[in-house]
């Protein structure tokens, strides 16, 4: 595919992407925008803050994550429930004062508890699994002056494996677009 | 680097926003990670007198737990029928004071109120170490925690399971699940500002463990949208998880049929008491917080007002539940339960419900004005004061209904031993070692979220010192 920079990625290691940094969020989001218009799909920001909407002007879809945690919190509770019921009617019955076994009301604070607690793990531990963590290294920490996306820098990255990827037209377009930096970084 | 050691200038105070003005990304960011960032031999000597004080309270606490673990429980002054005594007492009362974290955390997220953002991280590790001192109590309190495995259910050789219809085994979920879920939610607020250390640091050795803590967060477009939608769940999860904790521990009273606990008021009326004592935990922390690490432009006057008048209106709800008390004894028309409000007025312990009454009821009152609300030496009074209180009200609970029921052969008095009192000193060892390590080695701001609110109140203009580029 991008066989136009193969040259310059015969020289180890390959080159990753280009990051164009810009000054704030709304140039970020109008770059996104216009990159994503023009076709590119192998693009990602990295932002010091959460941008509302940068999401869907680099066209990333919603997340699953909700559905994930819907099936924790399903399981915890339903898990615990048929397990307390199982323990009171089958495994273990006691007859106390001619009290039904299945006294589900008394079963509740537990089921509930269980299902906000298998739903928190599903959350948490969905969530480093979508963004793939632990991962301490990644090659965009080799873009120059990277180490601002976690204090002030608003930073844009077209990755080589984008079909449309060109050194040359992406700089332009970027520099185009009002970025402050834009510069090739190897993996 | 230096800004914990430098001379302080004097201060202004902000009193009409939540951030002083001028702030820039940078410059929040540089003056939050700088307090934790700097050489650990270089640690200012207040934190480490600090510490050693807390590290010997801690020893204490040790001492304490030793001795009760080879003696056993005759060291407390529990008896029957007094059989919870500073142990239940202390446990409610630190379980109380986590929940300011969560609610701070949690619902006011959920309530898009801006004022969190500066206080919410240390907040939030408060109840972290809350209940870590809270969850204790309960464990060693069966006299033997070395089989405290019992409370689990787990298939045992005896065939038995706890019992799932008790108050108190609908604790042990409740706890620990409010446990694993404050650390949990803590751990990924915490994840972006890890980052920016690993960006910010420069020693190899902080880089490293930032690094690996962090595990590998780059603020991607994609991470962020997925790390909100995981913030909101949590935050969803935590509202509910909150108000079901302290309810489930009133339920440890209220299921009981003993005068003083059986009462349907307990569990809004718990939760608004650990609102109101975990506020005032909340206040009493970041007073001295804020002027030893100059953090007056992050934590304004706008956040002790807005904490006053949650701790006012919560501080109400409780007073009604005080009144409420006094009116189900005489519409009750139980003897025994009117009995029980004539011996809070006049029995050999009314001082401690009077007590309550100065501390919880009539000395908070004066948050009512806004030159005393924002007076910080008059705040930080007031918030001791609800701190006790609330210690009272706990004490009055469980003592005062205890130690006189329903056959008066049966009556008996309650006096806390030393190792009572060592126990609970001793946990806020425990507690604000955990606190300062927390401070030295984490931000106890976060950062991120108070990028956030400076990008959204100097709504879109330059961040740089360059001239803005602000997009179309």
């Amino acid at each position: 595919m991008s066989k136009a920079t193969s040259t310059a990625a015969m020289e180890a290691p390959a080159t990753y992407g280009i990051m164009a940094e810009f000054t704030d969020s709304s140039a970020l989001i109008h770059a996104a925008e216009h990159l994503r218009d023009a076709g590119y799909t192998k693009v990602e920001a990295y932002t010091p803050i959460p941008v509302h909407g940068l999401d869907v002007a680099i066209g990333h879809k919603p997340s699953r994550l909700p559905w994930l945690v819907l099936a924790g919190g399903l399981t915890g509770s339903s898990g615990l429930f048929a397990f307390m019921t199982w323990v009171n009617l089958v495994d273990y019955p006691m007859n106390i004062g001619g009290r039904p076994h299945f006294s589900w009301p008394a079963f509740i604070p537990i089921t509930f508890e269980g299902m906000v607690l298998f739903s928190a793990l599903a959350a948490v531990f969905g969530l480093f699994l979508i963004c793939g963590f632990p991962r301490p290294y990644h090659p965009v920490f080799n873009a120059p002056g990277f180490e601002r996306a976690t204090t002030d820098g608003f930073f844009l990255c077209i990755e080589t494996s984008d079909p449309l990827y060109d050194a040359a037209k992406a700089k332009s377009i970027l520099t185009g677009l009002g970025a402050t930096a834009v510069n090739e970084f190897s993996e | 680097m230096q800004s914990s050691k430098q001379l302080k200038p004097p201060v202004t105070e902000t009193y009409d926003s939540l951030l002083a003005p001028g702030q820039s990304l940078n410059s929040v960011t540089t003056k939050i990670s700088d307090i934790v960032l700097f050489p650990v031999l270089k640690t200012p000597v207040g934190w480490i007198i600090g510490f050693v004080a807390a590290g010997l309270l801690l020893m204490l606490y040790l001492y304490s737990l030793a001795t009760l673990f080879t003696v056993g429980i005759g060291i407390w002054g529990i008896n029957i029928p007094v059989a919870w005594g500073f142990d239940i007492i202390n446990f409610v009362w630190w379980i109380g004071i986590g929940h300011a974290g969560t609610l701070i955390s949690a619902i006011l997220l959920l309530f898009r109120q801006d004022w969190r953002t500066s206080i919410n991280r240390a907040a939030e590790a408060m109840t972290i170490f809350a209940v870590a001192c809270a969850g204790i109590y309960p464990l060693i309190h069966t006299g033997r925690p070395w089989l405290d495995y019992w409370f689990l259910p787990y298939p045992s050789t005896l065939g038995m399971w706890p019992q799932f219809r008790s108050p108190l085994e609908w604790d042990v979920f409740a706890i620990s699940t409010y446990a694993t879920v404050s650390v949990l939610f803590w751990f990924v607020g915490l994840v972006p500002d890890l980052a920016t250390l690993r960006d910010r640091s420069t020693s190899p050795i902080a880089k490293t463990l930032y690094g690996l803590a962090s595990l590998g967060w780059r603020g991607a477009a994609k991470h962020w949208q997925r790390y909100e939608v995981a913030s909101l769940l949590l935050a969803g999860l935590s509202t509910p998880l909150v108000l079901s904790v302290h309810s489930i521990i009133s339920f440890d009273f209220a299921v009981a049929q003993l005068p003083g606990w059986h009462v349907t008021v307990f569990p809004p009326y718990f939760v608004a008491g650990a609102v109101y004592c975990g506020f005032a935990m909340v206040i009493v922390l970041m007073i001295p917080i804020r002027r030893w690490f100059g953090l007056e432009g992050l934590i304004t006057m706008k956040h002790f007002d807005v904490m006053s008048k949650v701790m006012l209106a919560s501080g109400m709800i409780v007073t009604y539940g005080y009144f409420g008390e006094i009116f189900y004894a005489w519409y009750s028309s139980s003897v025994y339960e009117y009995y029980l409000i004539v011996n809070r007025f006049t029995g050999p312990y009314a001082w401690s419900y009077w007590s309550l009454i100065l501390f919880n009821v009539l000395i908070p009152q004066v948050l009512w004005s806004k030159k005393l609300r924002q007076n910080l030496p008059v705040l930080f009074f007031v918030s001791m004061a609800i701190n006790v209180g609330m210690w009272f009200e706990r004490w009055v609970i469980i003592v005062l209904s205890l130690h006189r029921d329903f056959l008066p052969s049966s009556w008996a008095s309650y006096t806390p031993t030393f190792y009572d009192w060592s126990t609970y000193i001793g946990s806020f060892g425990l507690f604000f070692v955990l606190f300062l390590l927390f401070i030295r080695f984490i931000p106890m701001i976060a950062i991120f979220e108070v990028r956030d609110l400076v990008h959204k109140t100097t709504a879109h203009t330059a961040d740089h010192e360059e001239s803005g580029h602000a997009g179309a």
